[in-house]
């Protein structure tokens, strides 16, 4: 199997998964609309505010991606077990870390968008404005959106198969996404106050090392989780 | 209808009754004497003696989370249902020990500090790693089907490690307010011999603790086997 033959596996896989998802729809607005409701729940509790919603506006919108996010690793291989496709994929030719691939990719595509709505949604709600370095910010959240899913799609391929998969997947993700959640909020936190102590660029660099440390061990272990 | 007895092989374990009460005996006696004769500190008197059951198991957590590892490790490299046992029985052990180390922390903290939790680094990574602990345990107890399970939780087991020391750090940068370590050399000689004497003392509790839980792990797989031999007419 060469590079290109890789390559167009991971295509079909992710095209295959994103397809299923426009066509049902339910899916990602229901998805979307957790991760607004979680919002308007923090802002319940914390608010009414303005400042206090401003200050933890940025921890709020990542734990609402988390959670949100959450239910959409299970579904993505829920949809396979429930048409019995799994099984198929498997018997296909080729490196199976490129199943991993495909649906680390369809994964983020779907969490990227439902981010974008939950960080419009927050922004309003919260009243947080724009802040100058806005690319940096972009670059924060899609450095930590990576994290998240990278090991989201990982432990969902174990959970979605087991018996208790609701609870099992937040159980064994949360913790091990503690240095995402720190660093993400801390980067976004530096970039909304103008950044004075340039500390951003710190937490920028932890979770280029925790995104590129995981999507290399998680590739190295797909194998060993799909094959049982 | 004639009962089946299928005979289980069960470990030969003839010396470890022998490890495991030499291993109390020296926690009982090294505990004793750090109590008795080491001198007061000046600052937090006889407080500062829940050192020497704290600082050992927290040292005793991290090994085994190491031990964790190695076995996971070994297990999806050579296929060994018995690396996976251990593994697991390392995480059980590892995992008391680790709640052990906060509760003593806390215990700790709240005289010294006048709070009972505070988020430090060390608190907060070692609170993580507790968690971590739990979710693999967790996992293993949700998983019915051995090789799954066994492939399943070797992969968290070494995601798991892998992510110990990233922990550490970020919430280091988050957050410090733990004291450091203290030397060797600031300190009353007799400090760090208890020190040591009962950080092996805790390290022979944790292999005795290791090995009788793999040996109970070890028994229910086999009366399990033996009783899917029956269930499949094998006798």
């Amino acid at each position: 199997m060469g590079r290109s033959a890789d390559w167009g596996r991971i295509r079909a896989i992710a095209w295959k998964d994103l397809t299923a998802e426009r066509r049902s729809k339910a899916g990602f607005y229901s998805v979307a609309a957790l991760g607004i409701t979680i919002l308007v729940l923090f802002g319940f509790a914390l608010g009414p505010d303005t400042r206090a919603l401003r200050d933890a506006a940025v921890g709020a919108l990542w734990l609402a991606v988390f959670f949100a996010g959450v239910l959409t690793f299970n579904r993505s291989y829920q949809v396979e077990l429930d048409g019995g496709a799994l099984d198929t994929l498997l018997l296909y030719g080729g490196g199976r870390w490129t199943i991993f691939t495909g649906k680390l990719l369809a994964n983020l595509a779907f969490v990227m968008m439902m981010l974008v709505i939950v960080l419009i949604v927050g922004a309003v709600l919260f009243q947080v404005q724009v802040p100058a370095q806005w690319p940096t910010l972009l670059a924060v959240l899609a450095l930590g959106v990576i994290g998240l899913v990278t090991l989201g799609t990982f432990y969902a391929a174990m959970a979605s198969r087991s018996r208790a998969r609701e609870v099992l997947l937040p159980l064994l993700l949360f913790p091990m996404m503690v240095p995402v959640l720190l660093a993400a909020i801390q980067a976004s936190k530096a970039l909304f106050g103008a950044d004075l102590m340039q500390e951003s660029g710190a937490w920028m660099r932890l979770l280029v090392a925790y995104d590129l440390v995981f999507l290399i061990i998680t590739h190295l272990a797909f194998e060993y989780v799909i094959e049982v | 209808m004639t009962a089946v007895t299928i005979p289980v092989a069960l470990p030969s374990s003839r010396r470890w009754p022998w490890f495991g009460a030499f291993a109390f005996l020296f926690l009982i006696t090294s505990q004793a004497l750090a109590i008795i004769t080491s001198p007061a500190d000046r600052d937090m008197g006889d407080l500062q003696k829940i050192m020497y059951v704290h600082v050992p198991s927290a040292w005793i957590t991290m090994l085994s989370f190491f031990v964790v590892l190695v076995y996971s490790v070994r297990y999806l490299w050579q296929r060994r249902e018995n690396d996976d046992l251990l593994a697991a029985s390392a995480a059980e052990v590892g995992a008391t020990f680790n709640g052990l180390t906060l509760v003593l922390g806390m215990l700790w903290g709240r005289p010294t500090w006048g709070v009972w939790w505070t988020w430090d680094a060390r608190l907060t990574s070692t609170l993580v790693l507790f968690l971590i602990f739990v979710g693999y345990l967790s996992l293993r107890a949700f998983i019915d089907e051995p090789v799954r399970r066994a492939q399943w939780s070797a992969a968290v087991g070494i995601l798991g490690a892998i992510n110990v020391p990233i922990v550490y750090l970020s919430v280091r940068w988050w957050r410090t307010l733990h004291q450091v370590q203290s030397s060797p050399s600031t300190v009353d000689p007799l400090y760090v011999l208890f020190l040591r004497a009962n950080a092996f003392a805790f390290l022979f509790v944790m292999i005795y603790f290791i090995r009788q839980r793999y040996e109970a792990a070890r028994i229910e797989r086999d009366a399990e086997l033996a009783a899917q031999a029956v269930a499949l007419g094998g006798r």
